[in-house]
């Protein structure tokens, strides 16, 4: 029998301040997982990104709405699912926020941050039309204990 | 979010204080900037010295906030940057959109 990945569930209305608690969870899971903080940081900013869209363009605030965040913490990754209830969008229709022409536009860069900040991210679509994100982080490998004794000189 | 309002030799200060983000800090960034500019501040500058965190909500505001203040026929400052939201703003390239400084008096001595 095997151990089954540890995973923490998230679920949140469609409020905007319901986003801090996701954030709360990330990152303490990131810290537990020995994230460093400038790459916790970067992570948590991304989670947020996509935890917004789905309040915000998936569920457009609606209160009865649930976001569902997942973060399964596996041997190597730490993949984080956010499911809404929306209508689905194409993220290829979002225009380059580095272009000149669009760098003064106030919106337009949460996905560009999410892609910037995870090593991987999938956009899914289920048949209700609901957007699942699935980013993807590389957990940091635990740092190798001493071999000191063999060192210490007589 | 909490913001203060301060003024210095004819240049309204705006200390933030937490977060600027989605919700609430970037509506009080929002607020705190408008009304400075409907009191008569035409430079700006927004100490971020004590701001923990920004995300691209926050990001929109800033920029609504530099355009704001340019349309008033002002200029606008970004003071003591703390290093992560340094690090957003040069990946979004919107660094190169604001007048950045380390110092206040430098800040309130670009104005003349």
């Amino acid at each position: 029998m095997t151990t089954p990945e540890p995973t923490i569930h998230v679920r949140i209305g469609s409020r905007f301040e319901d986003i801090e608690l996701v954030d709360l969870v990330a990152a303490a899971a990131l810290t537990h997982l020995g994230f460093e903080e400038e790459v916790a940081d970067k992570v948590c900013l991304a989670i947020r990104e996509a935890v917004a869209n789905a309040v915000q363009h998936g569920n457009r605030l609606e209160p009865d709405k649930i976001t569902q965040v997942v973060l399964a913490i596996g041997k190597e990754d730490l993949e984080i699912e956010i499911k809404d209830e929306g209508g689905g969008f194409d993220p290829e229709s979002v225009p380059n926020p580095l272009a000149a022409e669009n760098l003064l536009k106030p919106t337009g860069r949460g996905i560009f941050l999410m892609r910037r900040f995870v090593d991987a991210i999938d956009f899914e679509f289920d048949d209700s039309g609901a957007t699942v994100v699935k980013l993807r982080k590389r957990i940091p490998e635990p740092p190798k204990p001493s071999n000191s004794e063999s060192e210490v000189e007589i | 979010m909490k913001t203060s309002v301060r003024n210095r030799e004819g240049i309204t200060i705006i200390d933030l204080q937490g977060k600027i983000t989605i919700g609430e800090g970037d509506v009080m960034l929002r607020d705190a900037v408008h009304e400075a500019v409907a009191a008569g501040s035409s430079n700006i500058v927004l100490n971020m010295k004590k701001t923990s965190k920004m995300d691209s909500s926050g990001m929109g505001e800033l920029i609504a906030a530099h355009e704001k203040v340019k349309a008033s026929g002002g200029m606008l400052r970004l003071l003591n940057l703390p290093e992560n939201i340094l690090n957003v703003l040069g990946v979004t390239q919107l660094i190169t959109v604001f007048d950045v400084f380390d110092d206040e008096d430098e800040a309130i001595a670009s104005f003349k």
